[in-house]
């Protein structure tokens, strides 16, 4: 059954993103937002609005009640949950489908699955995806920790297995370490998920960080080739590419193939991200988590493969099949996206909302700016600091990379701090430009280059 | 004339430091300089607020969990 209206559980530039694909797929939308969102740019835009309840996204965005009667009230027969709020929580795309609606995205068991840390290992080796040495289940006893830690080594990562976005992680570097960390670990973990339950595994040094983007209807599923993420600040990712620019076509088809292998082996149905540590010392790629939703990153994807990825998502919830077939999805130059935030690199990346006085977008051959910024708009204290994204495509990367600075150079931002000189001096860099970084590049990086972020600002950027 | 504590950041106003823990503080609750008397939620970061003068409360102005300005009173000194 086709899609007829489409409400968008979600806010920001994702939700503006989301009513674009729905609209040219001629469906109607519903924007639902908190009392804080009622002049953002994707309620504007939206054919009909609802409020859902306060600005604490615990009573309005994760509301899930709120959002199911705003769809019943206004006869919505899909919700799309974007990324964040509610995207990854399987008891929501239990309730969506329980009303009788479509969730835009995969089952709630699916999400289950992939969701828990020790579960979705499993099933990718059971797929026969590569994983980092761990525990190859959830432990709950000190004992079973300390076997493991014995058998792999240290350093070791310990994670709550119910845990998600970096949240909950400590690395221990000796069995004294490991020990105290442990216990903290689980702790914190049975208040912050009510299951202590913890998962330990081996920590890959100077990994790069690269993720299979998938389409999969539940029965056939493809890949849309990777993206690398290295450049992270506390586990957050600021600067995404695609493709790994240092991948070889050998193991690019072989990292691609194992996503796809555990894609259909959940009979995955949407769009997902495969997520992998690679080391480019010894070849070797890692499973570390899938992520059940369209990713913040995606639109690099959307730039070499020329698809249209959450327009694609929406008409699979629709009951289409895939549009593609895997000979038919080429890769085709280099894309790089970066993470415009109302946060000031010179200041420790202290966020700060606020009106927007003036706003210039770039623009100009292989640009794209989503985001939710309009001139006159407040940005609210309320949410994540992300303003928007600017993504740019070239032939090559060293192109794209001569692009992402003509196209920052563009950008203007007025009234708010943003991140926008970080990425100037990063498009600069040498070794960004020969790709030689990991996960733990960025961050002494920011240490050595304080004063040239401070000078920067300096100068008006 | 009572003396007020002002928000410092525009965000939501928390009065403990996790959803099981106590309240910093209470009313009647007697605060030194520099005593934590709740947090500001800014987009995701959180921020510590500081009483900047000594005192005893009298009222709490902003409630747990409320959206706050900058500059809002949120706590009543006596």
């Amino acid at each position: 059954m086709a899609i007829r209206k489409l409400l968008i559980a979600n806010r920001g530039e994702i939700a503006v993103r989301i009513i674009r694909a729905a609209r040219e797929l001629g469906i109607a939308t519903v924007q639902v937002h908190s009392a804080a969102d009622a002049d953002m740019l994707a309620v504007k835009m939206a054919d009909e609005a609802v409020h859902i309840g306060p600005p604490h996204a615990a009573k309005s965005y994760l509301n899930i009640e709120a959002i199911l009667a705003a769809a019943r009230q206004t006869g919505a027969d899909a919700i799309h949950p974007g990324y964040g709020f509610l995207a990854e929580n399987a008891g929501f795309a239990d309730a969506v489908e329980a009303a009788g609606l479509i969730f835009v995205g995969p089952t709630g068991d699916q999400i289950r699955t992939m969701g828990d840390k020790a579960m979705a290992r499993k099933a990718a080796l059971k797929a026969g995806v590569p994983c980092v040495p761990g525990s190859d289940g959830r432990i709950d006893s000190p004992e079973e920790a300390r076997a493991i830690a014995r058998d792999i080594g240290f350093p070791l990562m310990i994670k709550a297995a119910a845990g998600g976005g970096g949240r909950g992680i400590r690395i221990a570097s000796d069995p004294e370490e490991f020990e105290a960390l442990m216990a903290q670990a689980s702790a914190e973990a049975k208040a912050a998920f009510g299951d202590g339950g913890l998962y330990v595994e081996k920590v890959i040094e100077r990994a790069r960080h690269i993720e299979v983007q998938v389409l999969a209807d539940g029965e056939n599923a493809v890949h849309c080739y990777e993206r690398e993420c290295s450049l992270q600040r506390r586990r957050q990712k600021v600067w995404e590419e695609a493709p790994a620019p240092t991948l070889s076509p050998a193991l690019r088809e072989k990292l691609c193939a194992s996503a796809v292998a555990l894609a259909r082996a959940v009979n995955y149905r949407g769009a997902g991200t495969i997520e992998y540590l690679y080391d480019d010392r010894t070849g070797e790629f890692y499973f570390i988590e899938m992520n059940t939703r369209i990713q913040v990153e995606h639109p690099v994807t959307e730039m070499i493969t020329g698809i249209d990825l959450v327009r694609e998502m929406i008409r699979i919830a629709g009951g289409a099949r895939l549009s593609y077939s895997q000979s038919e999805i080429g890769l085709k130059g280099a894309a790089i996206e970066v993470r415009i935030n109302a946060e000031d690199p010179a200041k420790n990346f202290l966020p700060g909302p606020g009106p927007i006085t003036a706003l210039t977008v770039p623009g100009g051959a292989g640009t794209r700016f989503d985001t939710m910024l309009y001139q006159g708009y407040t940005v609210p204290p309320f949410y994540d600091s992300l303003l928007g994204k600017l993504i740019v495509w070239d032939e090559t990367r060293e192109g794209a990379i001569a692009r992402m600075a003509r196209a920052l150079g563009e950008l203007d931002v007025g009234g708010l701090k943003t991140t926008r000189p970080l990425f100037a001096l990063l498009a600069a860099d040498p070794d960004v430009r020969a790709a030689k970084v990991h996960t733990r590049w960025l961050e002494p990086w920011l240490e050595e280059n304080q004063q040239r972020l401070q000078e920067q600002e300096g100068t008006g950027s | 004339m009572a003396k007020h504590l002002l928000s410092p950041l525009p965000g939501t106003f928390y009065r403990k430091p996790s959803p099981d823990a106590p309240f910093y503080k209470d009313v009647g609750d007697t605060v030194a300089q520099g005593d934590v008397i709740g947090l500001i939620e800014v987009m995701k970061s959180f921020n510590e607020v500081r009483a900047e003068q000594a005192g005893t409360i009298t009222a709490f102005l902003a409630d747990d969990e409320e959206p706050v300005m900058a500059g809002q009173p949120l706590v009543e000194l006596g």
